[in-house]
């Protein structure tokens, strides 16, 4: 079960207190503290774990950000930001003794400035909304998470959210030029701006990915994109995941970075047909969409090239979308695939591993194995191109255990995963859900520098704590250590 | 200063934790081919990572390669040329930023986060740092990202690490994203009268979806000194744009770009395309080697004429990233005149670095600009390197 750092027993005997102080900071309906509707904040995307928070505030500009962060600082009151809400690793899970800060009111795009090729937006528009806003220009901005509807660009940033067409254009960190952060003492600084490149140390660069950690966003300046004049994607079936396999080695090895490169095995491909009706072939062990984009000659001259590739490597369907509406119905298959195999089970358990591609026969064959030996089924969705992983464990957290056992089967997956050489999670992040595995990945020294950081941001650990790190030190503690390390000067003391 | 090489780990290890307990400075390099860029580190040792060196792990269709920080990036483009990759950020291939003529290491490419002209399209250095190994100031070694294209696991410290000219760890083992190299190259060259028509040139063409991924500006006198004949043809001042791909998308948008531009241009080829850029990229011969001071900026992009109108003299400066960098030498290298270039900088919205500059000069200014409050970044600096024993004072005089 879940650790959560020490409980504020007088944080929580104070709460109305606290309530009644941030009233004075923000507009007073902007701070929750009736338990009925703090319900609607006690869980984001990883919905096993629920818990309201203390209190909740929803700022409507930096300005009111920066007084309730002062407040927490000054109060030493713990505090978690929250976006969407869309996490699937409980990065905005609330604590019992903590504030919950929602960024949902600063929803505006500021400014749109083609010349520099950018957009200037507050944290809680949504992904997709700032696509939406350029589109009339043929602009978009590239990362696309599948719950892009709805997830925030301010959660984007905290998490460093991936895509479908990561491959070719990247994470959410190499399309951003600049953010505007409120550190928890309640200073605001800005990072990057409309140019590329950071003035000396890569602070966006680090507060990318932390996870709100390090701060809260309250603006962010995205990079944004020309769409391709011509995109078509790709249905190549496979009777195993092996061929399947090859066939993405192969595409990438010929030199051709596709936009996207998505694989499915079997109970997935049937999971999503089912629901979407997207015209995915059943007959198939393994299912690949590769998306190709650029113009309407380089793209015809390269769907040649993959469809050799994949009739090469045994393909016993092809398929290419004829048209914009069919290439979208191909990706609407896949988008859906978690609320798809949401149909088919009770529960489902989302994984997130990244691994070396080559090592994608043995990970599904020990996979096997290991549905066998917890009597769970998986579903896998990946994506092939960049070697991220997503199990999705079936199960019934009505059943006694089931919760507990399907966690236990993704822990071994996420092992597995760096075991092979790869990593804990490619992009859902580590929040509560993988914390307790880092150190599967990361020596003590590894972790203890990276606390280290966040100490240089948050001296007493009030930014989302119980997140990422598997144990809280204090910054002090951090401090003695490294001081003394190699030479403890009382070796026997026990140290914690 | 007494250099010093070691093959092993542990020996730097050992070196970085004994200078961290006598809390003596080590100056950290790789092969120095860019000591001349940030300020001169005073410490009676300086600890080069040279000794470690080659490729430990590459695998073309994973798009990963691991190396050694001390590998040269010769033999790094050697063994990526085999299987027809690159490394997309483009780092220069000659020693811009000091002494000998050399590219330097894996390592000094990534802790200088170097990138070339396709930057604006394809990321800089530490959009292909994906992990590292490295030892922190008090010996300790640690890691952190992966050897894995895709990876959000704890903090990006790849990101913090490159740029961070060995102010924060020494840097041991270096992974880094691998692509495809482009089959064919193509530059368009627009003759234009000036800065302003040429970057009103650029900044229509990159709005549109060409791909363009090089996107420069050369002032008349620094296109009379290109070893391309074309270059040089026209006589006047010239903007270049870069198409790369397949063959068949090549020609396409090169057709196509040149239609949109309603002004007469001409096409560079394979070698003179290359040759060009590797030039713009390098900056010799388009810039005189001895300049007072040498300066790159970094500025919006739409910023990039207005800049170029105010801080170029004599036509010592080119813009590249489509106004996005400037690369400006400037006659005076005094402090009053490094204010003037920041002030000038500031007021778009970007960064100046010194990256070339008499000793007295360097010394006596910050080369590295700084958008971060000043105690914050001290705070970072000491989260890695307590004693602020590493490349002290290298990026900021009080860092």
């Amino acid at each position: 079960m879940l650790t959560m750092p020490a409980l504020d027993e007088g944080a929580i005997g104070d709460r109305e207190r606290i309530a009644a102080d941030l009233a004075r900071l923000v507009a007073p309906a902007s701070v929750i503290a009736a338990p009925a509707a703090l319900k609607a904040y006690e869980s984001d995307g990883l919905t096993a774990y629920r818990q309201p928070p203390l209190v909740a505030v929803l700022p409507a500009n930096t300005a009111e950000v920066a007084a309730v962060l002062r407040y927490c600082h000054q109060r030493k009151l713990k505090v978690v930001p929250r976006g969407s809400g869309t996490s699937l690793s409980g990065g905005a899970l609330p604590l019992a003794d903590g504030l919950l800060v929602g960024l949902g009111k600063l929803n505006r795009v500021l400014e749109i400035d083609y010349d520099n090729r950018c957009a200037v937006v507050q944290p809680g528009v949504p992904n997709l909304a700032i696509s939406h806003a350029v589109a009339d220009r043929g602009f978009y901005y590239a990362p696309d998470p599948s719950s892009q509807i709805a997830c925030s660009i301010g959660g984007n940033v905290a998490e460093n959210s991936g895509g479908v067409h990561c491959l070719k254009y990247g994470l959410t960190t190499n399309n951003l030029l600049g953010l505007e952060v409120v550190l928890i003492d309640g200073e605001i600084m800005r990072v990057g701006g409309r140019h590329f490149d950071a003035a000396g140390y890569d602070l966006m660069g680090i507060l990318t990915g932390s996870e709100g950690l390090l701060g809260v966003v309250t603006e962010v300046t995205v990079r944004l994109l020309k769409r391709p004049p011509t995109a078509r994607a790709l249905l190549a079936g496979f009777a195993s995941n092996e061929a399947a396999g090859e066939a993405v080695a192969a595409i990438i090895a010929a030199g051709i970075i596709p936009a996207g490169m998505e694989m499915m095995d079997k109970p997935a491909v049937a999971a999503v047909e089912d629901f979407v009706h997207a015209g995915y072939p059943l007959d198939v062990e393994a299912l690949l969409i590769v998306e190709l984009d650029g113009t309407a000659a380089e793209v015809d001259e390269l769907m040649g090239r993959v469809q050799a590739i994949a009739q090469g490597k045994g393909a016993t369907s092809l398929r290419v979308s004829q048209s914009e509406q069919e290439r979208l119905t191909f990706w609407a298959g896949r988008k859906a695939a978690f609320p798809a195999v949401g149909r088919i089970s009770p529960d489902y358990y989302c994984m997130d591993g990244t691994i070396p591609r080559s090592k994608l026969p043995l990970v599904l064959t020990r996979m096997a194995e290991m549905s066998e030996r917890f009597g769970l089924k998986v579903a896998n969705v990946f994506h092939a191109g960049d070697g991220n992983l997503h199990p999705l464990i079936l199960y019934d957290a009505n059943k006694p255990g089931e919760l507990d056992t399907a966690e236990r089967f993704g822990g071994e997956i996420l092992k597995l995963c760096v075991e092979v050489g790869g990593v804990l999670t490619g992009e859902h992040g580590v929040g509560v859900e993988k914390r307790d595995l880092m150190p599967a990945m990361f020596s003590e020294v590894d972790l203890a520098q990276q606390m280290r950081l966040k100490c240089a941001f948050d001296e007493h650990q009030l930014l989302n704590p119980g997140k990422v790190f598997p144990t809280l030190r204090r910054c002090a503690e951090l401090g003695a250590m490294h001081v003394s390390r190699g030479k403890l000067p009382f070796p026997d003391l026990p140290r914690f | 200063m007494q250099r010093i090489q070691p093959e092993s780990i542990q020996d730097i290890v050992d070196i970085v934790r004994s200078h961290a307990e006598a809390r003596r400075p080590l100056a950290i390099e790789g092969s120095g081919s860019k000591s001349g860029l940030g300020r001169p580190v005073e410490a009676e040792t300086l600890l080069s990572v040279r000794g470690l060196s080659g490729i430990t792990s590459y695998q073309p269709d994973e798009l990963v390669l691991t190396a050694w920080s001390g590998t040269p990036m010769r033999e790094i483009w050697d063994a990526l040329a085999e299987k027809r990759q690159h490394l997309a950020f483009e780092p220069a291939a000659s020693a811009l930023y000091g002494s000998g003529n050399e590219a330097g290491t894996l390592g000094g490419v990534l802790a200088s986060n170097l990138s070339g002209p396709r930057r604006p399209s394809a990321g800089a250095a530490r959009d292909h740092f994906l992990g590292f190994s490295a030892v922190n100031g008090l010996g300790e070694e640690f890691k952190a990202g992966g050897k894995v294209v895709k990876n959000v696991t704890g903090y990006d410290l790849p990101k913090l690490l490159a740029g961070s000219m060995g102010t924060l760890a020494v840097l041991l083992e270096v992974t880094v994203k691998v692509l495809p190299e482009p089959e064919k190259q193509r530059t368009v060259i627009v003759p234009v009268p000036d800065v302003a028509a040429g970057h009103r040139c650029l900044t229509a063409q990159l709005c549109e979806a060409f791909e363009i991924d090089g996107a420069a500006f050369l002032p008349a006198a620094v296109a009379a000194r290109s070893s391309v004949d074309l270059v040089r043809a026209p006589g006047s001042a010239l903007v270049a744009m870069r198409l790369t791909g397949s063959p068949v998308s090549v020609a396409d948008r090169c057709a196509a770009l040149r239609a949109a531009i309603g002004m007469p241009s001409e096409e560079l080829h394979s070698m003179r395309s290359q040759a060009l850029w590797a030039e713009i990229n390098e900056l010799a011969p388009l810039l005189p080697a001895e300049a007072g001071a040498l300066w790159r900026l970094s500025v919006p992009p739409a910023s990039g004429a207005k800049i170029a109108i105010a801080l170029g003299q004599g036509e010592d400066w080119l813009m590249d990233w489509g106004g996005g960098r400037l690369w400006v030498a400037r006659q005076d290298p005094s402090v009053d005149d490094a204010s003037l270039v920041r002030k000038a900088v500031a007021t778009a919205g970007g960064h100046a670095t010194l990256v070339r500059a008499p000793d007295t000069l360097r010394r006596a200014i910050d080369g590295f600009p700084m958008e971060a409050p000043l105690a914050l970044l001290k705070r970072t600096k000491a989260a890695f390197d307590p004693h602020g024993i590493l490349n002290p004072g290298r990026m900021y005089r009080e860092l």
